[in-house]
């Protein structure tokens, strides 16, 4: 079954709050090797005129991918119950209008940008936009993934 | 320790930033995985990542594209200035089940001064020759 070209424009429910804690930051910062004191220290990432610690610049796709994973399950993927391993992620782009600290708690609204077929494969663009449960824009998240075969309606 | 952060002043076109070599081996992809919360299967389970038609486990290309961050992040000594970061998957990075792993050699550079002290880099992160980031660029806040 080919990719449903509507799927473009659809947009998803914004995902349930996600309260990014301290040691969360820097787990994710030791598993980068991000050795960055802001990262670890609220004294240290005030210093640099932030309200406490903040993550890494690439930690948003903690909360992007979850909600990402919801439009691959979307039946207009074509792709039901769709193996992860058939899912590559093409490219990724982080726009930040503030880093994420801790304290924050993360919503992600979630729309698919695009679709396209190429070569078998479904081709989506998914943007993530991040925001505190208040409102607060933090960053927009531009997710290209290809989903391998699902356009030639192989089976997965 | 307090990084003393670059400032915008003292940054020039061509610039280029420390470079940064990263060993990966598949105990840093589990590590990943597990702070991420990105289980996908190939990047742990040969098996699964040959079904994929990939050689082997291959690291996530959001752990390629943390450790090009880095570069950025340690020569601003501010993970907050990093205002954009973009990057293509060019090539997978296979991490054999060994001690040696799969060596990253990430490098930036300057490529234009912006206004709001702001500067564009552009990185080059290769495993061996081959370059497994494309159109890696970032724009960053300096002071």
């Amino acid at each position: 079954m080919p990719v449903d070209t509507t799927l473009a424009g659809r947009s998803y429910p914004p995902t349930p709050p996600y309260h990014v804690g301290r040691e969360k930051i820097r787990e994710f910062a030791d598993a980068v090797g991000d050795t960055s004191p802001a990262c670890r220290d609220p004294e240290a990432a005030r210093l640099l005129g932030h309200p406490d610690v903040i993550a890494p610049p690439t930690f948003p796709i903690v909360v992007t991918l979850r909600a990402a994973e919801r439009v691959l399950a979307d039946p207009l993927v074509g792709a039901v119950g769709v193996e992860m391993s058939r899912v590559v992620h093409g490219d990724q782009r982080f726009t930040a209008t503030r880093p994420v600290r801790a304290g924050d708690q993360l919503v992600v609204d979630t729309t698919v940008d695009r679709v396209r077929e190429m070569a078998g494969n479904a081709i989506l663009t998914v943007r993530g936009e991040v925001r505190t449960t208040a409102g607060e824009h933090v960053c927009t998240s531009l997710s290209t993934l290809v989903v391998r075969g699902a356009a030639a309606g192989e089976k997965l | 320790m307090t990084a003393s952060p670059v400032r915008f002043a003292d940054v020039a076109v061509d610039d280029d930033l420390p470079p940064l070599r990263v060993v990966l081996c598949r105990a840093d992809l589990v590590r990943y995985a597990g702070a991420s919360g990105d289980f996908n299967s190939i990047h742990w389970s040969d098996r699964v990542a040959r079904t994929a038609g990939l050689p082997g486990v291959v690291a996530h290309g959001m752990l390629t594209m943390a450790v090009a961050a880095r570069v950025l992040t340690e020569w601003t000594g501010d993970p907050g200035a990093v205002e954009e970061f973009g990057v293509r998957f060019a090539r997978p990075v296979v991490v054999p089940d060994d001690e040696e792993g799969a060596t990253l050699q990430a490098q930036g550079r300057v490529t234009e001064r912006l206004d709001g002290s702001r500067v564009r880099v552009v990185l080059d992160v290769r495993c061996g020759e081959e370059r497994v980031l494309g159109q890696a660029r970032a724009v960053l806040r300096l002071s």
